[in-house]
């Protein structure tokens, strides 16, 4: 009777352990290249992870302002030590630091935003920003009475180089006398720098300033002048309520739950994503009032072509700054192309360098 | 009436009361951010606890401590090396890049060459390139009466773009897509690690350099020379040492150990040239220089305790999702409290006597 009992109690606990273990938290990091508090890039993702925390059953937990070098690896490191699941980086830089970390711990699962290399447990993934990035040219086209749009741009990396083009594609969609003057920051975020660097823009003339990088700045700059912005990253209107008529947004809430329960349920297999419009991931910010409804219903009905696959934003024929066909009439351009782009459409005043 | 007054001390402080001012200047920093801690929402205790089991007590947590602090100790001890001679080299950040971008061009150029070979020739390069980046300024100020503050930090910016300008241009990867980074380097351009740590042989170099330092200013006569001068100017100028040579010297010498660092961080730890590589390690050179009060001992110490604290800092982000400002908060308290506390290495508090 007594050896009855201890064996019961042998196989209860172990029983209450192993459904323990089916039902272990899973532990989600994510790692952050600016602060939260921005209002820009990583306060999205941070949008993203706080859906990921309302999952049942997951933690999760980051790290912010982790400079591109070696700090990340160490950051995540760290994270695998203590027994992450999963682990989000969120920076272009994070890639080959992550690649390092991924090759120790074989049972994590890794996601690198914004790179290219890959490996049997790190997938890497970005959005079609380009799509959202193309909706507020449109708007910004229709907007202009100067047909100088300005564009605070950040680095000259192909993501913001892409951005620059899909915004003056579409500007030039439905106005064909629109230029985009750039001008460079080199910087993700300085708002004393950006602002700057927008009133550059308003004194040749732009009357609406787009932007790439995290700080409200140019908004502001665009406020004072009474001209119109569009923001990046997250809704911006708070800081230009008169200025601002859109701002092509980040959702990552729906793609990061999707990766976590597919690691949890061990469906998950290293992939290259690419989400857009189609999938929810960017898309516009409401319209400010000044948006005429006429505009609004185009910028709908190209948002609903875009995202049905019916409309491409790359398609030829697309001639760069010296008027050479670089994408052939009638030809998508494939990702491979767009990842890399280097070049400056027609119609962008400014140098990729 | 009872009161306080401020009173010299016959001598300076010794060496055990200097190490009870430190420790209590950093009880003080430590109990001043708990009270941060707690009004931020996170238990102070526990966080405190957090941040120090981050810092350095697990063998990782060490190691991470110890990486980071390399670059950090060379380039303090070189900004130490001009501090003695009270000249104010702001510029180790700029000397740091450009020991980055001499390394590079060496491994870049020569990738085939033996390790034996290649890795002394990229320490050479650094240590010109940014040894050349303290000299301009040392010469401006004995030539042309430049400021050298000025002048070293305006230097950074030039050295910075200048390291932007190759990365984004000539020196850019074609299989990177565009993005800023050179190729990596050849195995034989890269320093290893120690054994089976992360640490890597910088380590080494550290040691050596450090205790050369020391024997430096300890053992030969340009080091004394230097020390002399660096405490009273016009007295070296009327014993007739050679002023400006000494100048030159220490803005070389700064320079080159700062470019050494950029050679480490490049070689060691990312393995190419980027720019994500400039973290501010020129900066924190200085707050640490003037926590170990230029002592290149202390130098040791205090940059392992501010890289520990970094390190750390990222641990309290994980566990207790503390900002991660709070690290600077910190590092400043930490700073402002021990040089505060250097205060009582020469004054004493007295009570006054009763009338």
């Amino acid at each position: 009777m007594r050896l009855f009992k201890v064996v019961l109690v042998v196989i209860l606990s172990l029983g209450v352990c192993s459904a323990f273990a089916a039902d272990k938290e899973m532990k989600v990091g994510f790692v952050y290249v600016s602060p939260i508090g921005d209002a820009g890039y990583s306060y999205a993702h941070d949008v993203g992870r706080q859906a990921v925390e309302a999952m049942p059953g997951v933690t999760t937990s980051y790290v912010e302002a982790v400079p591109e070098g070696p700090d990340s690896e160490r950051v995540m490191l760290n994270m695998a030590r203590k027994g992450y699941d999963v682990i989000f980086a969120t920076s272009f830089g994070y890639m080959d630091p992550m690649l390092k970390v991924a090759a120790q711990f074989p049972k994590t699962a890794f996601f690198h935003c914004s790179g290219f290399k890959m490996a049997d447990n790190m997938g890497n993934y970005f959005g079609r920003m380009y799509q959202a990035r193309y909706l507020s040219g449109v708007v910004a086209g229709s907007m202009t009475k100067s047909n100088i749009l300005g564009y605070v741009a950040a680095f000259p990396i192909p993501e913001v180089i892409r951005g620059i083009n899909a915004f003056a594609l579409g500007a030039q969609s439905v106005n064909p006398d629109v230029v985009v003057r750039v001008v460079w920051t080199k910087t993700w975020y300085d708002p004393a720098t950006e602002k700057e660097a927008a009133k550059s823009l308003l004194d040749v003339g732009a009357d609406v300033i787009a932007q790439h990088q995290d700080s409200p700045g140019p908004q502001e700059a665009a406020e004072e002048k009474g001209v119109y912005s569009i923001g990046y990253n997250s809704d911006m209107s708070s800081f230009a309520p008169k200025a601002h008529l859109t701002a092509p947004v980040w959702h990552w809430g729906p793609y990061y739950t999707k990766m976590v329960d597919e690691v949890r349920k061990g469906t998950w297999k290293a992939s290259s994503d690419w989400p857009g419009l189609a999938e929810g991931i960017v898309g516009l910010s409401p319209f400010g009032k000044m948006v005429p409804q006429n505009v609004k219903d185009k910028v709908k009905a190209l948002e609903a072509e875009i995202a049905s696959g019916k409309k491409q934003v790359f398609v030829g024929p697309i001639k760069d700054q010296k008027g050479e066909v670089k994408i052939a009439d009638g030809v998508a351009a494939p990702d491979k192309d767009l990842l890399g782009m280097t070049w400056f459409v027609q119609g962008v005043v400014g140098t990729t360098k | 009436m009872v009161g306080i007054r401020i009173v010299k001390r016959q001598a300076p402080l010794g060496f055990w009361g200097a190490c009870l001012v430190l420790f209590s200047a950093l009880l003080l920093s430590l109990l001043l951010s708990g009270v941060l801690l707690f009004l931020g929402g996170t238990p102070p205790i526990k966080g405190i606890i957090t941040l120090f089991q981050g810092a350095f007590c697990s063998r990782w947590a060490l190691e991470d401590s110890v990486l980071k602090a390399i670059p950090i100790f060379l380039c303090s001890l070189g900004v130490a090396v001009a501090f003695r001679l009270k000249i104010w080299n702001i510029g180790a950040e700029g000397q740091f890049a450009l020991g980055a971008v001499g390394a590079t061009w060496v491994a870049l150029t020569f990738p085939d060459w033996p390790k034996f070979v290649l890795l002394p020739a990229m320490i050479c390069m650094a240590m010109v390139a940014g040894g050349a980046w303290g000299f301009i300024p040392a010469l401006l100020r004995q030539r042309l009466k430049t400021n050298e503050i000025i002048v070293t930090l305006m230097l950074n910016y030039i050295a910075i773009l200048f390291l932007d300008y190759l990365v984004y241009g000539v020196w850019k990867d074609p299989t990177s897509f565009g993005f800023p980074m050179t190729p990596s380097f050849s195995d034989q351009a890269i320093v290893g690690k120690i054994g089976s740590s992360t640490i890597n042989w910088g380590l080494a170099h550290c040691l050596v350099l450090g205790v050369l330092v020391w024997g430096f200013f300890k053992y030969t006569r340009i080091g004394f020379e230097v020390k002399a001068a660096g405490d009273s100017v016009r007295a070296a100028k009327y014993a007739g040492l050679p002023y400006d040579r000494l100048v030159i010297l220490v803005m070389v010498m700064s320079g080159a150990l700062a470019g050494w660092a950029g050679f480490l961080e490049a070689s060691a730890t990312v393995n190419r040239l980027q720019p994500s590589i400039m973290v501010g390690y020129g900066y924190t050179a200085i707050v640490v220089a003037w926590l170990a009060r230029l002592n290149p001992l202390g130098i040791g110490v205090a940059s392992i305790l501010l890289a520990g604290l970094r390190v750390g800092v990222e641990n309290l982000q994980l566990d207790l999702q503390v900002p991660a400002a709070f690290g600077g908060i910190l590092e400043g308290l930490i700073l402002l409290t021990v040089l505060a506390g250097g205060f009582f290495t020469y004054y004493r508090f007295e009570r006054r006597k009763k009338r």
